[in-house]
């Protein structure tokens, strides 16, 4: 079956979009990408070391991957903007994932900051998937300001929670006209499916990876579990009942022969 | 309204009282939190919490884990200058101390710099005495135009500074400040700063808001432990740090806990700290505060930092030297204290690694190196 993402005018394959940022060694990002078969990687221009091949997180990433480098770090709109040109000027292209966090405690994202640089970034050519909270109003103003996607948080960065969430962000899903993307929270894979049985154009994930005993085994298992989550989405389930359907309808001598009364 | 007024309102806290207090029961409650109360903090730092620190380092490993991930950001201290006009009991900068006296020259500032950069490291952190007449305001901005070119982030930790004087700095390249208030105990303080500007309390207490208000990136603060009793010190600091995240929850904050260590003058700590207080220290500070970075440098042991690595802390020192000039001409030279882990940055990121952790040399990117478009204003509203 055709299913594939399209972003920006590229088209991906797999809906698991993967973080960088926890990994204990670098050596095992091109195996988690492997293992997990995502295909958009995410990297924070603040730790690409370009001085150093050995330490750059670049050299590690497979050729064929799209990278998509985010502005972890930036405070502000100005911050973010400069943090994403400087990533292009370096040759990382010109996907950027727009991440401005003004609350270091809680790490949630400035949405109003963000509409700000999606505005100036879009009309400077780049591809700009914005990290938000899920805000109906919000997104809107992102997807008017020229976003390719909308990423809202799951739940706050980090903390393996799950689908928090999930009521606003299945309202971005019906009502933004762009694809949806889980980014943050995502604990288990089970979450990941969640995410893509509700609609989700995709998810994207590093702690539950980076940080598992296992990360390799664990992101093969989030590849399957999104792909898995995807199928069901497409397939329509049926829809669950809060009481067993009964098999002899009430109602149902409306639909026999209805008549009309003289 | 500061964080000294906070203090005032700790002023008279009795904290044999209230550690009389700690129970087995709140302790086992406390653990079983997911966000934790300043009374909570300081119940964790109570004689009755020695009983499970196994349990809180389990519980602050996977807190650690979470929000930092399998990595160590490192760094090393460049100490530009040793003169002082204060007479810290305990330091071996100490005015009073005959030493030999010193400034770096630029030119060997960008030596000391190339020397340092060979290592791979990114992190900067500059040292000064307190001296307004060898080392300016004007003198460190040289310096800092200098190190900008060979790293990725640079740290001040030098005499406070006005609010000015650090947005000065900040536009001349420096994105962090570190400033330890040595003793948060008023009368402590004022005993081992018998003279100089460092007697006022105050000023320095409010360093790092002004600092923050001069738009500073990161704040790093600290007890010199050994000065106080431990255990009122570490709460006291928690305390500043958990006030300045609520204040300028823009910045990235941490915190150290120094160890008073063997200094020129000798001064012995009046209030030693065992390696089990500055290990429960650290893990009531990560469960208090899980999204502060907690820094560990070289004053401690290589085996000692080996082991902590997994307990919440997230940033090392790294191949450090506290003498002027210890990286190129005057490796022998008295520093201001011994440090204690002598491992080169290599060695250091090799064990790092070996403990299943990623050593990170560079975590933040200078934002005047490009990215920026002529005749263009973002409009900030």
């Amino acid at each position: 079956m055709d299913d594939t993402l399209d972003i920006g005018g590229r088209q991906v394959d797999s809906r698991l979009f993967i973080g960088t940022g926890k990994f204990a060694d670098y050596n095992l990002i091109p195996q988690v990408i492997k293992a997990s078969q995502a295909q958009v990687v995410t990297v924070a221009l603040r730790r690409v070391d370009f001085a150093t091949p050995a330490e750059n997180m670049l050299n590690y990433l497979p050729q064929n991957i799209i990278l998509m480098p985010n502005t972890s770090g930036a405070r502000n709109a100005t911050e973010a903007i400069r943090i994403a040109r400087i990533a292009r000027e370096a040759g990382c292209g010109n996907w950027v994932k727009i991440e401005i966090i003004s609350d270091q405690k809680y790490l949630l994202p400035d949405n109003f900051e963000t509409v700000k640089a999606i505005e100036v970034l879009a009309k400077d050519g780049f591809v700009v998937l914005p990290y938000m909270s899920p805000d109906l109003m919000a997104a809107k103003r992102m997807a008017e300001a020229g976003a390719a996607a909308i990423m809202p948080l799951g739940a706050p960065i980090g903390t393996n929670r799950g689908l928090k969430m999930r009521e606003m962000i299945q309202i971005l899903i019906a009502e933004i006209n762009l694809p949806i993307i889980v980014d943050a929270g995502i604990g288990r894979p089970s979450e990941a499916a969640e995410a893509m049985e509700l609609g989700a154009a995709a998810v994207l994930v590093n702690t539950a990876i980076a940080t598992a005993d296992n990360p390799v085994l664990m992101a093969e298992a989030f590849g399957q579990a999104v792909a898995a989550g995807r199928k069901a989405y497409l397939a329509g389930p049926g829809a669950a009942q809060r009481f067993a359907a009964a098999s002899s309808p009430l109602t149902g001598f409306l639909r026999n022969g209805e008549s009309v009364t003289p | 309204m500061t964080f000294y007024d906070e203090i005032i309102k700790l002023k008279d806290t009795d904290y044999s009282a209230v550690f009389e207090r700690v129970t087995p029961a709140q302790i086992a409650k406390i653990l079983a939190k997911t966000e934790l109360q300043p009374q909570d903090f300081l119940a964790l730092l109570s004689p009755q919490a020695e009983s499970v620190l196994e349990e809180m380092a389990q519980a602050a490993h996977r807190l650690t884990l979470q929000h930092f991930g399998r990595t160590i950001i490192l760094y090393t201290p460049l100490y530009l200058a040793n003169y002082c006009v204060n007479h810290c009991v305990y330091c071996g900068f100490n005015a009073a101390n005959n030493i030999q006296r010193r400034k770096l020259t630029l030119a060997e500032v960008a030596l000391e710099a190339k020397a340092i950069a060979a290592t791979g490291l990114q992190h900067l952190l500059i040292l000064t005495g307190e001296s307004r007449e060898h080392s300016p305001v004007s003198y460190i901005k040289e310096c800092v135009t200098i190190l900008r070119r060979y790293f990725s982030s640079l740290a001040i930790e030098i005499y406070p500074l006005s609010t000015e004087e650090y947005a000065e700095l900040i536009a001349a390249g420096v994105d962090g400040l570190t400033i330890y208030q040595e003793v948060y105990d008023e009368k402590t303080y004022r005993r081992v700063h018998p003279s100089g500007p460092k007697r006022d309390y105050r000023f320095r207490l409010e360093t790092p808001e002004r600092a923050g208000q001069a738009g500073i990136r990161t704040i790093n603060i600290g007890a010199l432990l050994g000065l106080g009793e431990w255990r009122s010190e570490a709460f006291l600091a928690g305390m500043h740090l958990a006030y300045l995240q609520q204040q300028f929850p823009e910045i990235e904050v941490s915190i150290s806990f120094p160890r008073m260590r063997p200094q020129f003058g000798n001064y012995q700590p009046e209030f030693p700290v065992s390696d089990r207080c500055l290990v429960q220290s650290i893990m009531a500070l990560r469960l208090f505060l899980p999204r502060a970075g907690i820094t560990i440098s070289t004053r401690e042991s290589a085996a000692l930092r080996d082991n902590l690595i997994r307990l919440g802390v997230t940033k090392m020192s790294a191949g450090s030297s506290t003498t002027i000039g210890g990286h190129t001409d005057a490796k022998d030279s008295l520093g201001q204290f011994e440090i204690s882990d002598k491992r080169s940055v290599d060695e250091v990121r090799q064990s790092i690694a070996n403990l299943g952790y990623k050593p990170v040399l560079k975590d933040w990117h200078d934002l005047s190196r490009g990215g920026k478009k002529d005749n263009e204003t973002i409009s900030v509203s």
